[in-house]
This record gives C-alpha cells, sequence and structure tokens, in this order.
C-alpha cells in the first residue's frame, strides 16, 4: 500500500462507503418495515391483551436464560418458538406448574408460582408466537 | 507514562480483570450445570449464572476500552486528559452499578429485581445480553456519555490522529446503538429485529472500529513501523467491516418473521465479513515482520498477533461456518452458536483488552517492561487460555454438529433433551478445558505479582 494511495485517500473511501452501505442498510429496513405486518401476527396482538401480558411474563421471568425462542436466547433447555405446536396449551401449563422435577442429574427449572391467569397469559404468548412466519424455520417439531 | 492523566487507566484495567474472574468462574458453574443438571439448584439456577457470565463480560470489555481509551488518547492527542477528576468518579460509579446489579442477579428473583428496579416503568429487562434493570441501563448511558465528553474534550483540544478518530467513532457508535436496548415494542419481530441493532451492529460493526483502533495504536509503539503506514492499514480494515458488517445483520433475519430478501443480503454481506479480520491478521504480521525496533515487551507483541490470528479464526471462520442461510436453517441457536460466541469474544475483543494492558499496564507501574520472568509467565497465560479456548469451541461444536444430525436432519428426530444427553461427553470435555482456562487466568493475575529485574525504566 504504497505510492499514491494516501491516507486522506482511505479515510474518504472509509466515510463515503460507510455512509453509502448504512443507507442502503436503512432503505432495507424500510422495506422490512412495509412487509413484516403480512407475517408478524400483529392484528392478534392487538386483539389480545393477554399476548402482551405473557411477554412481560416471559421477559421478567427470564425465560430466555436457558430457552431459545425463535432461535435465541440459551441452548441450555428447549426450543419454545413452537412449543405451543410441539405441546399443546394444557401440557405447557401442567409442565410450568409442576416445576422443578428435582429428579437428581437431571436440568431443573425453577418454580415460578404463576396464576392461572398468568398461565393462560404465557400460553397465549406461545401461541402468538407459533404462528409468526418464520420462513418455515424450526427444520422439524422438535426445534 | 508521557502524561500523567494515563494513570485513570489503572482502576479501569484492574477491575476488567476483576470482573474477567468472575465471569470465568459462572462460567465454570454453568458448565457443570449442562452435565450435572441439579448443581447448586435452586440457589444459582442456570439463567442466572448465565447473566452474570454475559453480562460481567460486556462490562469488563467496555471498562477494558475505556481504560484503553484513557491510556490511548492522551499520548496520541499530545495533551493531558481533559478531566482526570470525571475519569474516576465514572469508574466508581460503573464499578459500583455492576457490583450492584451482580449481587441483585445472585439474591433476589429476577421478577422481583424487575418489580422493585422500576421495569414497570419502562420494561426492558429478560432479554439475552440486555437483561440488566432500568437503572443500570441508565447508569451505563450516563457513564458512557460523561466517559466521550472527556474523551472527545481531550481530543478535541489536542493533536488529532487517525486512530483517536477511528476509536472516537467506535466509542460514540457504541453509545448510540445501546439506546436501542431502550426499544421493546410488544411485537416479537420487531423486538428482535432492533435488538440486533445493539448486538450485532456492536460486534461486528462499532466494537471493530476499537478494536482497530486499540490493535493499531499497541502496534505502533512496539514495532515503530510509521504512524502513515499504519493508519493507512487501519483505515482500510474499518471501511471493509462497516461495508460488509452494517448489511451483514441480515445473518440475524433469516427465521424471526422478517422478509426472505434477508437471507440474501444476509447471507452475501456477512459471507464478506471474514475479510476485514484476515486483513487484521495480515496487518499484525506484516508490521511486526517490518518493526524498527526490539521493543522490551515481547507480551504484548504476543497478545497483539495472537488478536489478529484468533478473531480471525473465531469471527472470520466460525463466523462463517454458520452464516450462509441454508446452513444456518439447521445451526440456528445450537451448540455451534455457542462454540463461534466463544472464540470470537475471546479472539477479538478479549485479546485486544489483554493486548493494551499487557502493553499499559507496565508503563503504568513505572517501567517499559515487565522483568523476563514476568513476561514468561504471561506468555504462559496466553498459551494456556488460548489453547483453551480453542479446544472449548471445538468441543461445542463437535456437540453442536451431532445436536443438529439428531435433532434437526435424522429421519427421526431426537428430542431436545434427549439429544443433550447424547452429547454430554463433549459438554464434560468442554468443562475440562474451561478449567484450564481458568488456569490460564489464575497464571495470568499472577504474572502481575512476579518479581524479577525489571527492564529499563519507561
Ligand atoms: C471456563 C470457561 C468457560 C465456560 C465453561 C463457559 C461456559 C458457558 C456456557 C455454559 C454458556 C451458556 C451456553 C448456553 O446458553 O446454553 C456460555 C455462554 C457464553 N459465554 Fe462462556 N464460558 C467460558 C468462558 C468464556 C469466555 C472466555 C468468554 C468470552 C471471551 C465467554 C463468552 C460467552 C458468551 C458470549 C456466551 C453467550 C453465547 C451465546 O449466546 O451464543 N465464555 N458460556
Ligand atoms: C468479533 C466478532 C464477533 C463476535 C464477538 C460474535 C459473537 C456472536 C455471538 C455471541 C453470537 C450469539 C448471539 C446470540 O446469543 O443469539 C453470534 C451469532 C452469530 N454470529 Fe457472530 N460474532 C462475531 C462475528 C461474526 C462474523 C464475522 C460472522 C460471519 C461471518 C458471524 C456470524 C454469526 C451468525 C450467523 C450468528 C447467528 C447464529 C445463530 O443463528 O444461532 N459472527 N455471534
Ligand atoms: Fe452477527
Amino acid at each position: 500500500m504504497a505510492g499514491t494511495f494516501t491516507t486522506s485517500m482511505a479515510r474518504n473511501i472509509f466515510f463515503g462507503g460507510t455512509i453509502f452501505f448504512l443507507l442502503v442498510f436503512l432503505a432495507l429496513t424500510f422495506q422490512n418495515e412495509q412487509i413484516i405486518p403480512q407475517r408478524d401476527q400483529r392484528a392478534q396482538l392487538a386483539a389480545n391483551p393477554a399476548i402482551a401480558a405473557g411477554k412481560k411474563l416471559w421477559e421478567t421471568n427470564q425465560c430466555i436464560g436457558c430457552h431459545t425462542l425463535l432461535g435465541e436466547g440459551a441452548y441450555f433447555a428447549p426450543e419454545l418458538g413452537n412449543v405451543y405446536k410441539r405441546r399443546g396449551p394444557e401440557f405447557i401449563k401442567a409442565w410450568i406448574k409442576t416445576q422443578p422435577t428435582n429428579t437428581p442429574g437431571r436440568r431443573q427449572m425453577p418454580q415460578f408460582n404463576f396464576t392461572e391467569q398468568q398461565l393462560d397469559d404465557l400460553t397465549a404468548f406461545f401461541k402468538y408466537v407459533s404462528e409468526i412466519n418464520t420462513s418455515n424455520w424450526p427444520p422439524n417439531i422438535e426445534g | 507514562m508521557q502524561y500523567k492523566s494515563q494513570s485513570v487507566a489503572k482502576l479501569y484495567f484492574i477491575a476488567a480483570i476483576g470482573l474477567f474472574v468472575a465471569q470465568i468462574l459462572f462460567g465454570l458453574v454453568m458448565g457443570l450445570q449442562y452435565v450435572m443438571g441439579d448443581f447448586l439448584f435452586p440457589h444459582i439456577p442456570f439463567n442466572v449464572a448465565r447473566m452474570v457470565h454475559t453480562n460481567a463480560l460486556i462490562v469488563w470489555l467496555l471498562m477494558g476500552f475505556m481504560g484503553a481509551a484513557y491510556y490511548l488518547v492522551p499520548e496520541e492527542s499530545e495533551t493531558e486528559l481533559f478531566s482526570p477528576k470525571l475519569a474516576v468518579l465514572m469508574f466508581w460509579i460503573f464499578l459500583v452499578a455492576a457490583a450492584l446489579t451482580v449481587v441483585g442477579y445472585l439474591l433476589v428473583p429476577y421478577a422481583g429485581l424487575a418489580k422493585l428496579t422500576g421495569n414497570d416503568l419502562l420494561p426492558t429487562m429478560g432479554r439475552e445480553f440486555l437483561e440488566q434493570p432500568l437503572p443500570t441501563k441508565l447508569g451505563i448511558v450516563v457513564v458512557a456519555l460523561v466517559f466521550l465528553f472527556n474523551i472527545t474534550m481531550t481530543v478535541l483540544k489536542g493533536r488529532k490522529t487517525s486512530i483517536s478518530i477511528v476509536l472516537l467513532l467506535g466509542l460514540w457508535g457504541l453509545a448510540i446503538f445501546f439506546l436501542f436496548s431502550f426499544y421493546n415494542p410488544d411485537n416479537v419481530v420487531k423486538d428482535k429485529f432492533y435488538w440486533w441493532w445493539v448486538v450485532h451492529l456492536w460486534v461486528e460493526g462499532v466494537w471493530e472500529l476499537i478494536l482497530g483502533a486499540i490493535l493499531a495504536f499497541v502496534l505502533i509503539k512496539v514495532t515503530g513501523v510509521d504512524r502513515e503506514v499504519i493508519e493507512k492499514w487501519l483505515y482500510v480494515i474499518v471501511t471493509l467491516t462497516l461495508i460488509t458488517g452494517i448489511i451483514g445483520t441480515g445473518h440475524h433475519y433469516y427465521w424471526i418473521g422478517t422478509p426472505e430478501y434477508w437471507q440474501w443480503w444476509g447471507s452475501i454481506f456477512s459471507a464478506l465479513e471474514p475479510i476485514p479480520f484476515f486483513a487484521m491478521t495480515l496487518f499484525a504480521f506484516n508490521m511486526v515482520n517490518r518493526r524498527r525496533r526490539e521493543h522490551p515487551n515481547k507480551a504484548a507483541t504476543l497478545w497483539a498477533l495472537g488478536t489478529g490470528v484468533m478473531s480471525f479464526l473465531g469471527a472470520g471462520v466460525w463466523g462463517f461456518l454458520h452464516t450462509l442461510a441454508p446452513v444456518n436453517f439447521y445451526t440456528h441457536g445450537t451448540q455451534i452458536t455457542a462454540a463461534h460466541g466463544h472464540m470470537a469474544f475471546y479472539g477479538a475483543y478479549v485479546m485486544v483488552v489483554l493486548t493494551m494492558i499487557s502493553y499499559a499496564m507496565p508503563i503504568l507501574r513505572g517501567r517499559a517492561a515487565n522483568s523476563n520472568k514476568a513476561q514468561v509467565m504471561e506468555m504462559w497465560a496466553f498459551w494456556l487460555m488460548t489453547v483453551a479456548i480453542v479446544f472449548i469451541t471445538l468441543f461445542l461444536t463437535a456437540a453442536g454438529i451431532l445436536q443438529v444430525w439428531l435433532q434437526r436432519i435424522a429421519a427421526t428426530p431426537m428430542s431436545f433433551m434427549d439429544t443433550q444427553d447424547k452429547v454430554a461427553l463433549f459438554y464434560w470435555m468442554r468443562e475440562w478445558a474451561g478449567v484450564v482456562f481458568l488456569i490460564g487466568l489464575l497464571v495470568y493475575i499472577w504474572s502481575f505479582f512476579c518479581k524479577g529485574e525489571d527492564k529499563t525504566a519507561a
């Protein structure tokens, strides 16, 4: 990198290139916002306040610290983005109520002492997430 | 040390190493929970250990960056820091906030912590890496802004070099993208979309500017190569970083409800992201080969070369491995992700902070370099930690490949938990490699206390 390629040329390419690609990214983001309403189940979200309540429970109990949701989170416990389809609402509620299993040596999930109302909110949230259009991910029901 | 105010860096470096130890201890706790599921349950559930592990990592790297900036900027700007007092004050605020947060994680159930800290006012908690209570998040913003003010004023009143400009851009970017951690819509797709503006645009965007600037600074010092040459390299590297990395964000937008065009944009641009990391490797080796002086600090040079190699392996190679959409379809959210996360974070950001500490700490303690004995010990620590992370990565990759096979590809897919049982052997081996990592870290700390003839005063 000798000769005619000067530091100020390098700097200009840096600023120019960055700004250009940032603008392209912002354009893609704008396009993204136009398309996601067809994929993100926002009608459900608006119609049913339980979903937002469920999301808040999901967050304030830090479920993401063990589980993935649509493949993001921790890898210690099963994927829950499709758990509604894998297990159904009754199984999910019963499962949460009976934790921890206390099976020696097995990975343990805490007891959160949710009310029936809160369990319904959580299952509403799982139902909503399971219906987001994820381009057919995960590859199968096991997540 | 050329400027008295550079000495504030020392506080930051010491605290960084302290948090590093906490990070690794909780890593080992989790590693054990992976194979002995009820270990420490219910006192330290896995999710709590994980928060401590990842948040300690992020905070100590931020402390390392700040320390590096406080050391580097006065020297580059050829002037004292704008306000050393403010730098010390911010240090204590940051440290106390970090300590309180960790104590909160460990002692208060998370839902209670959320209630206690006003999460209802503005729900931001409970998302991966952004678990901090609202007051902590606000504290980070305040500390970051005061820090940026201090550093920016220093640069403005002194010499403006390319290194300090790139560093400043990286640091401002860090603060600005962190603001997206306050945006948490109910819509899961949007939540996830903008969550990556913090996470991805940090590690594959603005942090790389900080990385490049620190590496360039240390390379100038230890090799004596012309600033002109080094700064040109730096600009080329950060240009490549941002023109690939910004749109490369798309590699996280394949399966979270976002449109399918991201599979093309994300795959193509992120596949190019290894190029700047490769350039970084070439940069480090080239500069060291063309060195014009024999700096007495051999350990710092080793760390600098190590950063070049390991960031390319961890981010470049292990990132490329799972970044193309058809591959990511199977590997998304598996141990492959964890394998990559470990080597990338270590190879790029841990190593560059340790490079800076290795170079600056002896000078802050009044000598150009540590004694031979201390340096040999530090180099042992380098190899122990680096080899350990390579093995951690290899074991997790093996576990990940099996996991993908058994759970996602096989004709009769196995459940998640059954699959985990099948690959337990690799988790055991990961844990042993983790123990070696801890030993390396202890040797590293020990090297600071190793006596012996000091090399010439600074
Ligand atoms: C003794 C060594 C270590 C052990 C045993 C260990 C163990 C773990 C475990 C079990 C997880 C959680 C994986 C999951 O979610 O299921 C994790 C996550 C993580 N660790 Fe470590 N770790 C160690 C060292 C490190 C080091 C040195 C770094 C950084 C340089 C690091 C960075 C991370 C990151 C970034 C994550 C989150 C990964 C992701 O979300 O993909 N760890 N670690
Ligand atoms: C130093 C730079 C980098 C660091 C520190 C880093 C770290 C990480 C971490 C911690 C994750 C897991 C995030 C989560 O918990 O969900 C991740 C995911 C990912 N990274 Fe990186 N990364 C870096 C560079 C790269 C590069 C250059 C590439 C591509 C060439 C890449 C490709 C990916 C992909 C595809 C994922 C998503 C994995 C999945 O679908 O589960 N990374 N990275
Ligand atoms: Fe990324």
